[in-house]
């Protein structure tokens, strides 16, 4: 039978995740069926795997400043970040070296539920931070929530939903001084600055290649040398017996190669999106006065990421009038089953139940044109409207 | 529509936005819609119902995640977007606050009509509209028929199955905008092509009931989101006299007899309710039938009420036999039905809905019958009739 066709879409939702570049496609292309060995075995075919995997890590330490025993392959973002909270913890308890845990209100859930579930399950104590207005975390409350049990301290680069980069470097600063671990998630973050790991005062940092052109299924954890993890996937003493699990070979090389083409084409990568960002951060809420608002940081924030809250609206159906009109992108209370609750995010940057069902996340990307976001932010508004006279007619505010 | 005609005309085809429930019927409304080439949207509305879980209702219950995942996989299976509406405040404010109140009042509603009235072929139909759908599909069992007087509404072909009782409510400008495309086959025929269309939903059972109770059990829901319901009063003849007592208007039904727990020398059956009184009336078999009844809220599929009384069949109840009847306007949405034999059952807050044979001409809701007097207007009877082809057709 007949089944519907793709449609033409502008795709606003890279926060989410990326197409492969066709350069990563091409450097993974071999590993899936000629160079296919296991690079745990012990056969010219197996080392050439090995190698494969070997370069991959030099590189990807390369472009981070780091070392390569500092870099390990993951399943993904989620898994790093999962291992690091995991087993920083778990190795401290097991030293004797503390019990506490700090993080932020607006981390992840892939640090926020694994840092609940230290406390729920395992007996850790927590304090999850709040944030300003703007979502940042405040360096002082950092300093503030230090005890003498404190082991790490978690807080991301930048944030996912509403963009704002965090002052990471402050706050890793502060656990150095105070001999903390510092793990930054820095998904969203990585491609959009350069590194140099050797002198940044991060401990332990989350990558997912997926978010800069790479493919989904691998993930990177940088782990300074001297930070001890207790495993969280035990097994066959892949990645130094940190990670067990066949290396899977070709995603280990897409992901160094889209770290490459991300530091190469850097530059001129963060123009084009800088320049569709502003437009987006300018003309949607001037065309809807006292009915959007920009969420997160104003100026500090991702250079590929507008988002914003609309007032007395549904997220979730602006999300399906946008994608009807072509046009993919995000919300922070966006769900699947008709039962959308308030972002948590947008609550806590205290804005009131009519803002926080109305989150909406534009994140441009490479193949994005100017022509594009100019007619996104004609629809917007258009839908905005549509939305509000909709919403205004089967619920409207009690007088 | 024809398919390849849009194919060759070069058209953008027409957007259709199907409610898909994760039933069979609405499964194969959309692979229907789909083969014949339209644009089509899946949409699930996420209704209020009552929170807690048994497992008995499940499969009745509407939006639950099982059935969610169901639509969602004939979505995929179609390769149609699908998306969920979040419904819940307005539909409790409407549908479930309505269901309780015409309880309080004393009359049994059929939250179906005002469902479809209200959320189906409105909010859905003007959501389906806001995102430049043409048409809004259903899997309700009915036929729209276009002449050129405007649209009709027809009986299923599978008069079992016909829903078209739950939609008079329709008129001319959403009749404009909606698609029944199973309306036109049997169930064993939609079974089939959900089977053709290898469908994963073609075994599913049909649901029933009411979609927002968690067991299907409609006295014990009054019971716990209404104080006034459960009020015991007395149970009356229709001469005044006490006879027994009664637990809560809303645990009965006219024309019921088992259950009353009164010892009289004839079967006593319950004839109507007295909110007023908070009395439950009862009376003999005979007194049961009722020559005439008024409906408001009256509304016409053609959009235009008869100036004069017509002949019509009527149906008092989802699957009440069509009672042969005149209707006569007696105000812009009232009508008074005069039946031509008495008629049983007649139940304030239940449908009255017109049809001329298949087609559907409109309806109301029953009111209450006025004390002792079954026939309410005789006077009217004399007036004189005219076809109903002549008065559709001015």
């Amino acid at each position: 039978m007949r089944t519907a066709q793709k449609r033409n879409e502008i795709y606003l939702d890279h926060g989410a995740t990326t197409p492969v570049h066709p350069d990563v496609v091409a450097a993974m292309l071999p590993y899936w069926h000629e160079e296919f060995a296991n690079p745990s075995s012990h056969h010219r075919s197996g080392y050439r795997a090995a190698r494969a995997v070997g370069l991959a890590r030099e590189l990807v330490a390369d472009l981070l400043g780091a070392s390569p025993d500092e870099i390990y392959f993951t399943g993904c973002g989620t898994e790093s970040n999962n291992l690091a909270l995991r087993g920083a913890m778990l190795a401290a308890r097991s030293a004797g070296r503390g019990n506490h845990l700090i993080t932020s209100c607006v981390e992840h859930s892939a640090v926020l539920e694994t840092a609940r579930q230290l406390r729920d399950h395992f007996g850790f104590d927590l304090t999850i931070l709040p944030v300003n207005d703007h979502g940042q975390v405040s360096p002082d409350e950092v300093e503030a929530a230090i005890r003498p049990d404190t082991v790490m301290i978690s807080v991301m680069a930048a944030n996912n939903e509403i963009g704002s980069v965090q002052p990471w470097t402050e706050i890793g600063s502060i656990a150095r001084a105070r001999g903390l671990l510092y793990h930054s998630d820095a998904v969203q973050l990585v491609a959009m600055r350069q590194w140099d790991l050797s002198s940044e005062p991060i401990d332990l940092m989350t990558l997912a290649p997926h978010k800069f052109y790479g493919p989904k299924g691998v993930g990177i954890l940088y782990v300074r040398d001297g930070v001890g993890l207790l495993p969280t996937l035990t097994g066959g003493g892949h990645e130094k017996g940190l990670r067990a699990g066949t290396i899977n070979v070709p995603l280990v090389v897409g992901a160094a190669e889209a770290l490459r083409l991300a530091m190469v084409e850097r530059a001129e990568r963060m123009v084009h999106f800088v320049k569709m960002r502003n437009i987006l951060l300018r003309e949607i809420p001037a065309a809807l006065p006292d009915r959007c608002m920009i969420t997160g940081h104003p100026e500090h924030r991702l250079p590929h990421h507008a988002s914003f809250a609309f007032k007395g609206i549904s997220g979730n159906d602006l999300l399906m009038h946008l994608d009807m009109a072509g046009v993919a992108a995000s919300s922070g209370s966006a769900c699947s089953s008709g039962d959308p609750k308030p972002s948590p995010i947008l609550e806590a940057l205290g804005l009131d139940a009519t803002w926080t069902k109305g989150g909406l996340r534009l994140t441009v990307g490479r193949q994005n044109t100017m022509e594009e976001i100019e007619q996104v932010v004609l629809l917007i508004p258009s839908l905005i409207d549509r939305l509000l006279a909709l919403e205004n007619r089967f619920n409207p505010v009690p007088a | 529509m024809d398919y390849d005609n849009k194919e060759q005309s070069g058209r953008q085809p027409a957007r259709v936005v199907v409610a898909m429930s994760g039933g069979v019927d609405s499964s194969v409304a959309a692979a229907l819609l789909v083969e014949q080439g339209y644009d089509v949207v899946g949409m699930m509305m996420r209704l209020w119902s009552e929170p807690g879980n048994s497992q008995a209702a499940t499969a009745n219950r509407c939006c639950t995640p099982d059935q969610m995942a169901d639509a969602r996989r004939v979505a995929d299976k179609l390769n149609i977007p699908f998306y969920v509406l979040d419904v819940q405040d307005y539909f409790r404010q409407t549908i479930v606050q309505f269901f309780i109140d015409e309880h309080e009042a004393g009359r049994t509603p059929n939250p179906c009509i005002e469902c479809n009235r209200q959320i189906r072929f409105t909010y859905l139909l003007e959501q389906a509209l806001a995102l430049d759908a043409a048409f809004l599909a259903t899997g309700h069992y009915a036929r729209i028929r276009r002449t050129a007087a405007g649209y009709e509404l027809l009986q299923a072909i599978d008069r079992q199955k016909d829903q078209s009782y739950v939609l008079h409510v329709l008129g001319q400008s959403q009749l404009a905008h909606v698609l029944f495309p199973v309306g036109d086959y049997t169930k064993e025929q939609v079974r089939d092509l959900a089977r053709r269309f290898k469908l994963p939903v073609a075994a599913k059972h049909d649901s029933q009931d009411l979609c927002f109770l968690k067991d299907g059990d409609y006295r014990r829901f009054l019971h716990e989101y209404s104080s006034q319901v459960a009020q015991p009063g007395p149970i009356l003849t229709n001469e005044g006299q006490e006879v027994g007592r009664h637990d809560g208007l809303a645990g009965y039904t006219i024309g019921q007899r088992k259950g009353l727990g009164i010892s009289a020398p004839e079967p006593l059956y319950v004839l109507r309710k007295d909110p007023a009184r908070n009395a439950l009336i009862v009376g003999p078999r005979a007194a049961l039938g009722r020559q005439a009844l008024i409906a408001h809220h009256v509304t016409w599929v053609s959009g235009r009420q008869p100036e004069t009384p017509i002949q019509a069949d009527v149906k008092i109840r989802y699957k009440a036999t069509p009672a042969a009847a005149r209707l006569i306007p007696i105000s812009d949405d009232q009508v008074e039905v005069v039946f031509d034999d008495p008629v049983y059952g007649i139940t304030a807050g239940q449908g009255a809905v017109f049809f001329n044979g298949e087609v559907c001409l409109g309806g109301g809701l029953i009111t209450e019958p006025e004390d002792n007097n079954p026939t309410i207007n005789s006077a009217r009877k004399s007036i004189n009739l005219i076809p109903v082809e002549e008065v559709l057709a001015r």
